[in-house]
């Protein structure tokens, strides 16, 4: 193998695999250590930057760093990476001290963002510093988008969301709320310089031509429509028996905010096995703790009606049978069909992007799936001043994702209304990589590895949460609980960087070594090398980090895969060859630019 | 400063036949300093175990006083182990081989331990043939007192302060092969491919097998000019062959030319496997291990692998006719058989 480059950026950004997984690669590490330091504010600090909404993602996260954590490779629970955000958020002071403080010198350019979702709220924060004049637009009577329409106060409380979009909008963004977006082509015709689109995803399917429908449609709902006119509190209550049809989580916010507006015998009905559910396995937790039961393997047949009104509902049972191409289907099982009685249906079984208001003449292209035609990187569509980002880019996401988009659209508006090229001009992320030798043996972080399982967060009482919609059921962790919680964390953006020169080869870092990372021996193949490390070297997502040639003719070969980031290596190093560096990633960000001008 | 291992380990650690990993045959963090040759002879003690299938119990791990006297507690944590006096360890092995001659008995000792304060004890054991492993980690100089010439410093060689050996050198391997030892190897720490199948071939040896490891002290005696450096000794080792240990049960595939490749069937019925065999050199006849080893010396080399061994050695058990059993599990019965017996033996005399 050749040398690795260590310099090529994504290098160590691939070790530190919670921030690799983020969308916006947030520096996890680096923020669990502040908060181990009760440096919240810096810890949020750290959070806003990358991901602008701390408060609202330390709840609500998809949090596809978790699955990634370095710890279930070596134990069973990863860090609770997203719980710990929160613990920045709740203990923060004043941050708002530390946000870019405007008014801001005007550069002359105008923006319009329509929709105030996540994903427009972060290209405004991201360009508001920049001297952007900005415009956002949204018929909803307040900024957050579905953040605010469809997550239910019980996982979201108001303040928290308000306080965050707050931030943004105190950045001196124009503000046209409760004003619907009905023409592309008259937002082209103003003097904007540029466009992003935010507008989501916004249509949820419905079962409009099951049996029955027509005779019973006052009581079935798309679950996104209905929840979001609780949010808006335009619904308050909802029949004794409700079914609500899917198993992802907008199945699981209203089956539990059913609970919450009267619904007493609240059933999830899906069509798939339990163990295929769509819904994150917390969600589902959250709402079999309050007491909901699913019945899986039901595919919905009719409505039905009794003097005119909704009753239930049948359907046929199904069972997952592979069939000779190993393809699964769920086939029916030939048992009687089931009926469930309800006086509410709702439906949440998926969501499409819908453009109604964009006219299809423009210039700007859909692909076969009404999708907008974009360049993946820089978000631009194929009219090069329109640039679409969250839900409304590439289908129905999460807040994370949007706010990445955000982030990267951000950059080409900004690139773009420089007059550069979205491309060659793009910024590279901002990276460092400093040692933390404090002493011989000593490292300015706490490189002992704790071996404590993962702590469970506190839920609030469930017959209060059940009784009030907008009280919170996760409590957060203590700061106690926070501190060690955030001890779990391997530190994996402390890189361990090796230097040939000044190795003797004298098998110190080997022998010490828990997690046998370390093999000296002659170079090969990856393929061969791997069969010939000190241990199994079998996860190939993970790199082999590979040195110059040593002394003996030999080279050092690093497995990155279960490396505990505990420095026994470097402690153990007589010539200091290993050394614990400090590697920060920062995703490129609007603005950037202006440093590598200088 | 770490001060405890983590708890983890890879979750693909290997299983050796007792189903135990790598884990159940380590020790304590080392305090030694980093780098410390000594710390890789650790590691080389804990493979080799863990490569034989040694149950951890039935293994005592002895020594004297010096850094390398302190390394039994950075190994076989679930072994039995005595820290002795300086220079004293071959005496504490002698009395708990004879109290119970089952265990596998290891020592480790400095080439101070051995060559200086113990050197008494050391040839007396070597004269007996205690069935025993017998390590020495020779750096050439006492590391715990601070770096001072040992008696295995090479004449000329120079010390971190900067002033050459007056005097001239013991070579312990030599010495042990003088002294009629049944076993007799040297390897270097920095090489854990040579030295681990030598301590494993030790191990299944019967009788007293010694192993000067060469072992640098990082921070007294790796400077330029001394000659148990690192770089020295890499540059300075002559191999007498490769080593492999089969175990009796494994079936032995060789894939180097004939001619070149020697077997040597253990006690135990283990094969140690030789290859790429230096010039003129049998390991079974004691007269051609001490001549190669003078050649060596003559050419300014280090001669290092397996130097000497007798497969039909007889230990100081065999030699003294010892009954089978340990003879702390003898009973009151056993050693005291009844006057019927007494008159029985008293009647050979007469
Ligand atoms: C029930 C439910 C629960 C969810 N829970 C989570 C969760 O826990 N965690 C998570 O990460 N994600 C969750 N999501 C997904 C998440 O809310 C979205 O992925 C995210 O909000 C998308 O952000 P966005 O910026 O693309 O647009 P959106 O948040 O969808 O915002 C788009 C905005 O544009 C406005 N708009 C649309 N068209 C126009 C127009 N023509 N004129 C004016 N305004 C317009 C809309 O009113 C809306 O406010 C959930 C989604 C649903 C449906
Ligand atoms: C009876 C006695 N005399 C002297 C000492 C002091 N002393 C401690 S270690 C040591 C030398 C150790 O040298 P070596 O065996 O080579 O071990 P190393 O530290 O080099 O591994 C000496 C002289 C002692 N502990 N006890
Ligand atoms: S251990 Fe910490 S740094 Fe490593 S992946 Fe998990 S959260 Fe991220
Ligand atoms: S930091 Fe060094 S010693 Fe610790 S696990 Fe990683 S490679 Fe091994
Ligand atoms: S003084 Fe020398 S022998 Fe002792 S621990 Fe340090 S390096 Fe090893
Ligand atoms: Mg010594």
């Amino acid at each position: 193998m050749e040398p690795t480059n260590i310099k090529d950026p994504e290098y160590f950004h691939k070790v530190v695999d919670c921030q690799y997984a983020c969308p916006a690669h947030t520096p996890v590490p680096h923020y669990i250590r502040l908060i181990a330091a009760e440096r919240y504010s810096e810890a949020y600090m750290v959070n806003w930057e990358s991901n602008v909404f701390p408060g609202v993602l330390g709840r609500t996260c998809d949090r596809p760093c978790e699955p990634a954590c370095r710890r279930v490779r070596v134990e069973e629970k990863p860090v609770a990476i997203c719980r710990l955000k929160r613990v920045a958020a709740d203990n923060k002071g004043d941050v708002k001290q530390y946000m870019p403080q405007g008014p801001f010198a005007p550069n002359g350019k105008k923006i319009a963002l329509i929709g105030a979702g996540p994903a427009a709220l972060t290209v405004a924060r991201d360009l508001a510093p920049l001297g952007y004049e900005l415009h956002i637009y949204d018929e909803l009577p307040k900024g957050g988008g579905m953040m605010r329409s469809q997550i239910p106060s019980f996982r979201l409380p108001m303040e928290v969301l308000d306080e965050e979009v707050n931030f943004i909008l105190d950045l001196g963004i124009h503000q046209h709320f409760n004003t619907y977006v009905s023409s592309m082509r008259e937002v082209l015709s103003k003097d904007y310089d540029a466009i992003f689109v935010g507008t989501g995803a916004p249509r949820g399917r419905a079962l409009t031509d099951l049996p029955g429908y027509e005779e019973v449609k006052a009581n079935v709902h798309v679950g996104i429509d209905w929840l979001s006119s609780v949010a808006f509190e335009h619904t308050e209550k909802i029949g004794r028996r409700v079914l609500v049809l899917g198993g992802g989580n907008t199945a699981m916010d209203c089956c539990r905010t059913s609970r919450r507006l009267g619904g007493e015998e609240v059933k999830v009905v899906v069509r798939s096995p339990f163990a295929e559910m769509k819904a994150s396995p917390w969600e589902i937790e959250d709402a079999q703790r309050e007491g909901i039961p699913f019945y899986n393997n039901h595919v919905p047949k009719a409505f039905v009606a009794e003097n005119g009104k909704l009753c239930g509902m049948t359907f046929t049972k199904v069972e997952p049978v592979v069939d000779e191409n190993g393809k699964r289907k769920m086939v029916p099982t030939g048992e009687p069909d089931v009926f469930f009685e309800a006086d509410d249906v709702l439906v949440a079984i998926g969501q499409e992007n819908s453009f109604p208001w964009i006219e299809r003449d423009l210039g700007l292209d859909f692909d076969r799936w009404d999708l907008p035609v974009l360049d993946p990187v820089t978000h631009q569509s194929t009219l090069p001043n329109v640039f679409f980002g969250g839900d409304a880019a590439f289908g129905p996401k999460n807040v994370i994702t949007a706010v990445a988009h955000g982030h990267q659209a951000a950059v080409s508006i900004d690139i773009f209304c420089t007059g550069k090229n979205l491309h060659k001009d793009r910024p590279d992320p901002m990276t460092n990589l400093v040692s933390q030798k404090m002493g011989i043996h000593e490292w300015s972080y706490h490189s002992q590895v704790t071996d404590d399982h993962r702590f469970a967060v506190p839920h609030a009482d469930n017959a209060l949460a059940l009784k009030d919609r907008k009280l919170e059921v996760e409590l957060g962790f203590d700061p106690a609980t926070g501190f060690k919680e955030a001890q779990r964390c391997l530190n994996c953006d402390i890189q361990t960087v090796f230097s040939e020169s000044l190795c003797i080869e004298c098998d110190a870092c080997v022998d010490i070594c828990p997690t046998d990372c370390i093999t000296f021996t002659v170079n090969g193949e990856e393929e061969d090398l791997r069969t010939r490390l000190s241990a199994p070297a079998n996860n190939l997502t993970q790199d082999l980090y590979v040195s110059d040639v040593l002394k003996t003719g030999r080279v050092m070969l690093k497995d990155e895969n279960v490396c505990l980031h505990c420095g026994l290596c470097a402690e153990r190093c007589p010539t200091a060859a290993w050394d614990m560096k400090k590697y920060l990633y920062s995703v490129t960000k609007a603005g950037h630019q202006c440093f590598s001008e200088l | 400063m770490s001060f405890i291992r983590p708890v983890f380990r890879h979750p693909e650690s290997p299983k050796n036949d007792l189903g135990y990993t790598r884990q159940y045959y380590e020790g304590a963090l080392s305090t030694l300093c980093a780098g410390c040759g000594h710390d890789s002879i650790s590691g080389a003690i804990i493979q080799a175990c863990f490569e034989l299938n040694i149950e951890p119990h039935r293994v005592a791990k002895l020594s004297g006083i010096g850094c390398s006297s302190k390394t039994p507690a950075y190994y076989l944590g679930n072994s039995h182990g005595f820290n002795s006096v300086h220079g004293r360890m071959p005496s504490v092995t002698t009395g708990a081989s004879l109290a119970n001659r089952k265990l596998l008995y290891l020592g480790v000792s400095g080439d101070g331990d051995t060559a200086s304060i113990g050197m008494g004890q050391f040839v007396h054991v070597i004269r007996r043939n205690l069935n025993m492993v017998y390590i020495v980690m020779n750096n050439g100089c006492y590391g715990l007192t601070k770096g001072q010439d040992s008696a295995t410093a090479d004449f000329g060689s120079i010390n971190k302060s900067g002033s050459a050996n007056l005097f001239q050198n013991i070579d312990l391997v030599g010495l042990a092969l003088e002294l009629g030892a049944t076993f007799v190897g040297r390897s270097f720490s920095g090489d854990k491919g040579h030295l681990v199948p030598m301590i494993k071939a030790a191990m299944a040896h019967n009788g007293f097998a010694f192993i000067d490891v060469i072992s640098p002290c990082v921070t007294f005696n790796n400077n330029v000019g001394s000659t148990k450096s690192y770089d020295y000794v890499r540059a300075h080792m002559e191999a007498t062959s490769a080593i492999d240990l089969v175990p009796e049960k494994e079936e032995i595939t060789t894939s180097y030319a004939e001619g070149s490749t020697k077997l040597i069937e253990m006690h135990d019925h283990s094969m140690i496997e030789l290859h790429k065999l230096a010039e003129g050199w049998d390991p079974t006849d004691q007269h051609s291990a001490v001549q190669k080893l003078q050649e060596s010396r003559n050419k300014g080399e280090i001669l290092t692998g397996l130097i000497y061994v007798d497969t039909e050695s007889k230990d100081l058990h065999d030699l003294i006719e010892t009954v089978p059993q340990p003879l702390n599990t003898l009973t009151e019965q056993d050693l005291c058989p009844g006057s019927g017996t007494l008159e029985r033996i008293n009647g050979e005399f007469r």
